[in-house]
């Protein structure tokens, strides 16, 4: 239910945006995220984008991610 | 305990239990919206979806649950008309399609899902889509999760806070957990590696000694929350108790339509008459729901009850802990199965 999956914002119009993860393209709503730019990759959730994700944060925690990684092929 | 039943999810499928060393037991917590519907307010989903001129709109796990006397899917079955729906911007579309009919979306969700609730009555109030209406079952989780920790059925070291609410509320909601009950707090995405970076840092705290609210999906998260979403749901929702299956009553915990936008309010538009509810036999849902019972102590887990012919709505839900459990057990953590 609380299900959200990150897509890319591609297009705006008023609160629709056009959407696209993996090629698969969607209409969703961006009232619940008026901050929401062409380019930011937002949280969507049963069809409205519920947060914009923090891109330096979201690298920082992929860098962490790899860390861990690294950690396991050592090992 | 992680309180968010897709955090039940992702722990089972990645086999994270068994990662983890023994000495960290892991319990489901009541944060499946489908699970924690109480009986009583299913049978009034139910009961509505039996008038006349009537469109459910509903989301897709709600249709399977077993009501006291029927379920949606029967309903469905014997004629009444019951529509999925993805998002509530498609059951605002159907109502704007039926004019003649009256389109009543079923309202389950936390704090991730009421603010697009109450984004659609907005629309539908703007479109003048006057046929469109919610039954509102939506609920608060920190409310809950102080109903659990008072009880006090089960010691909690640490919760495992949902990911996706605290997109919508931010963690300070959440700072009571720490400071009245000393149990630690960190709030995690949905990746298995954000899962175990969690439970890293609730270790941490908890052998420190030094509880509090931490974010450990920060992309996601932000200290503020999501304001607009709030003020949304603050505009079309005002804050009642709540039923929650295996619980009860909740003070607190539950978001009823405002008078303001009451021609949308299913319970004010409609009215039904309702049997007592009963509770499917030998169903332990409300205790796996506390976190007072693993999905296969209960007795009917995988033999009486599966997925594809379920009991209860642990075992219906794709977020539910028995689902879970059902499909990603093994023999370390599914007795006998």
């Amino acid at each position: 239910m609380c299900l959200a999956v990150p897509v890319k914002i591609v297009s705006i119009n008023g609160d629709e945006a056009e959407t696209e993860i993996a090629g698969v393209r969607r209409r969703v709503s961006i009232a619940l995220t008026p901050e929401a730019k062409v380019g930011d990759y937002v949280l969507l959730h049963t069809g409205y984008a519920i947060g914009v994700i923090d891109e330096a944060e979201a690298e920082e925690t992929l860098k962490l991610f790899e860390e861990i990684a690294s950690l396991s092929e050592v090992h | 305990m992680e309180f968010c039943g897709g955090h039940t999810h992702a722990i089972l499928r990645y086999g994270i239990r068994q990662l983890v060393p023994k000495t960290v037991e892991m319990r489901s917590g009541p944060g499946c919206p489908v699970c924690v519907t109480a009986t009583a307010d299913l049978d009034k989903a139910i009961a509505l979806a039996y008038l006349p001129d009537v469109i459910i709109t509903t989301f897709g796990d709600m249709i399977r649950v077993p009501g006291s006397y029927s379920s949606l899917q029967q309903a469905k079955a014997e004629g009444a008309d019951i529509r999925i729906v993805y998002s509530t911007i498609d059951a605002v579309g159907i109502a704007k399609a039926n004019p003649g009919k009256s389109v009543i979306f079923i309202g389950i969700g936390f704090e991730t899902t009421a603010p697009t609730i109450a984004a659609s009555i907005l629309k539908a109030q703007q479109d003048k889509i006057e046929n469109f209406h919610v039954l509102s079952l939506n609920k608060l989780t920190p409310p809950v999760m102080k109903a659990l920790l008072d009880s006090g059925e089960i010691k909690l070291d640490g919760i495992i806070g949902p990911g996706h609410v605290s997109v919508i509320i931010g963690p300070h909601p959440y700072e009571f957990i720490p400071r009245d009950y000393g149990v630690a707090c960190v709030i995690s995405g949905f990746e298995p590696l954000d899962i175990l970076l969690c439970i890293d840092k609730l270790v941490e705290q908890i052998e420190k000694g030094e509880p509090k609210v931490e974010i450990a999906y920060p992309r996601g998260v932000k200290p503020e929350g999501n304001r607009k979403a709030r003020q949304l749901m603050e505009k079309v929702f005002e804050i009642g108790e709540a039923n929650w299956r295996g619980i009860g009553i909740v003070p607190q915990s539950g978001l009823k339509v405002r008078g303001k936008y009451e021609r949308f309010d299913a319970d004010k538009a409609f009215s039904v008459s309702l049997k007592p509810p009963r509770e499917p036999e030998g169903c332990r849902c409300g205790d796996v729901i506390r976190g007072a019972a693993m999905p296969p102590e209960c007795k009917l887990f995988g033999k009486v009850c599966t997925p594809e012919s379920p009991v209860g709505p642990c075992m219906v839900s794709s977020e539910g802990a028995c689902a879970a459990y059902y499909q990603y057990g093994t023999p370390e953590n599914s007795q006998g199965f």
